[in-house]
């Protein structure tokens, strides 16, 4: 099947997703910064733990070999640098990037506000990219993965990420009873 | 205009969300995007402003590579996200024209806060080569170290700034 249209019904379930839980909706992403609506931390998690549940299964199984699908390479500094600018930006604008197309295509004004914020945003780093280049290409550790990281077998973080992630649903239920 | 459906259980959304990121890994070997839509649409659009001056960034001339800015995966991917969100608020009855904000801030306030948020998303989005989508789903679910990284700060950097915008969303 042509990428492109693999790309396009991909794009369409993903879309769909997230509108159906309610993350075309900014108030309601902000929410979990204030901890009275915890839909993103619930959603994010439970598709985490379903696709690496998944991956790794397909790939015991040999229908999935792991080692050709792309893992984002990590470069310490700049996620984490990146990663601090990208949350204050994102309480702020109460909508993520893939989240700001689904709010602005249900007709939601800030949702167009935020693409048109993040695409500048992208354009002016774009920019003047010849300062910050040194940084960008720092600490590269490759695809560097949890198990290698913490020299744990793979199937034990698996294990400890879906233990976690129970127990955190649990103190979101929680929070939100209180909230 | 009927009442709005109910929003899906955040639990059971996430799981269908899951089954989507996996289908991405099997059917195209790689997983999820937003923040790199923008980045190759911003490089189609400095390369039609200025060839000579896309071609010599190296940020935007990853993207002009191959079968250029505008031929690029996460577009496509992109443009099925916003047909997917339009149908699915069709169907649930929730298409409506409306500025969503929080009780205590005015819809130009708001405005304001959509775009500088979302320029300094955009900022982060370039230095950590990725977002909530292409970085932290995508690299998380198949154990990458650095899209645990960026979850942990973006979530880190959300909280603490999250008392600074308070009047905007409480």
């Amino acid at each position: 099947m042509n990428p492109f249209a693999v790309a396009v019904l991909i794009g369409i379930a993903f879309g769909w997703t997230l509108e159906r839980a309610g993350l075309g909706s900014a108030p309601k992403l902000a929410g979990q910064f204030y901890l009275t609506d915890l839909t993103v931390f619930k959603v994010m998690f439970s598709a985490i733990v379903t696709a690496m549940l998944g991956a790794f299964w397909l790939s015991r199984l040999g229908i999935l070999d792991l080692s050709q699908v792309y893992i984002p390479e990590t470069f310490l500094g700049p996620q984490l640098g990146g990663g601090l600018l990208f949350g204050v930006g994102f309480v702020v604008a109460g909508l993520c990037p893939g989240t700001s197309c689904v709010a602005a295509a249900t007709g939601r004004g800030d949702g167009a506000m935020v693409m048109m914020g993040m695409f500048s945003g992208v354009l002016v780093t774009g920019l003047a990219f010849a300062p910050l280049r040194h940084f960008y290409e720092s600490t590269s550790r490759g695809s560097l993965t949890l198990p290698e990281l913490l020299r744990i077998p793979y199937g034990v973080v698996v294990c400890g990420i879906v233990a976690m992630a129970l127990i955190a649903f649990q103190f979101a239920e929680r929070l939100e009873k209180r909230a | 205009m009927s009442t709005p459906r109910r929003y899906a259980d955040p639990y059971l959304a996430g799981v269908c969300l899951g089954f989507v990121l996996l289908a991405a890994y099997v059917f195209a070997g790689r997983g999820l995007g937003a923040s790199g839509a923008f980045a190759s649409s911003a490089a189609g659009v400095v390369a039609a402003a200025s060839p000579s001056r896309a071609s010599a960034n190296p940020y935007f001339a990853r993207y002009l590579a191959g079968d250029g800015p505008w031929r690029e995966w996460l577009l496509f991917e992109i443009a099925g996200v916003i047909a997917g969100g339009f149908l699915s608020a069709l169907f649930a009855g929730r298409l409506r024209a409306a500025v969503e904000r929080g009780p205590n801030l005015g819809r130009r306030s708001r405005l304001a806060y959509a775009f500088g948020g979302g320029a300094v998303m955009g900022i982060g989005a370039v230095l950590a080569r990725g977002c909530t989508s292409g970085l932290a789903l995508t690299g998380g679910a198949l154990l990458g170290a650095g899209a645990w990284v960026f979850m942990i700060a973006a979530f880190a950097g959300a909280y603490a700034f999250a008392p600074f915008v308070k009047r905007a969303w409480r």
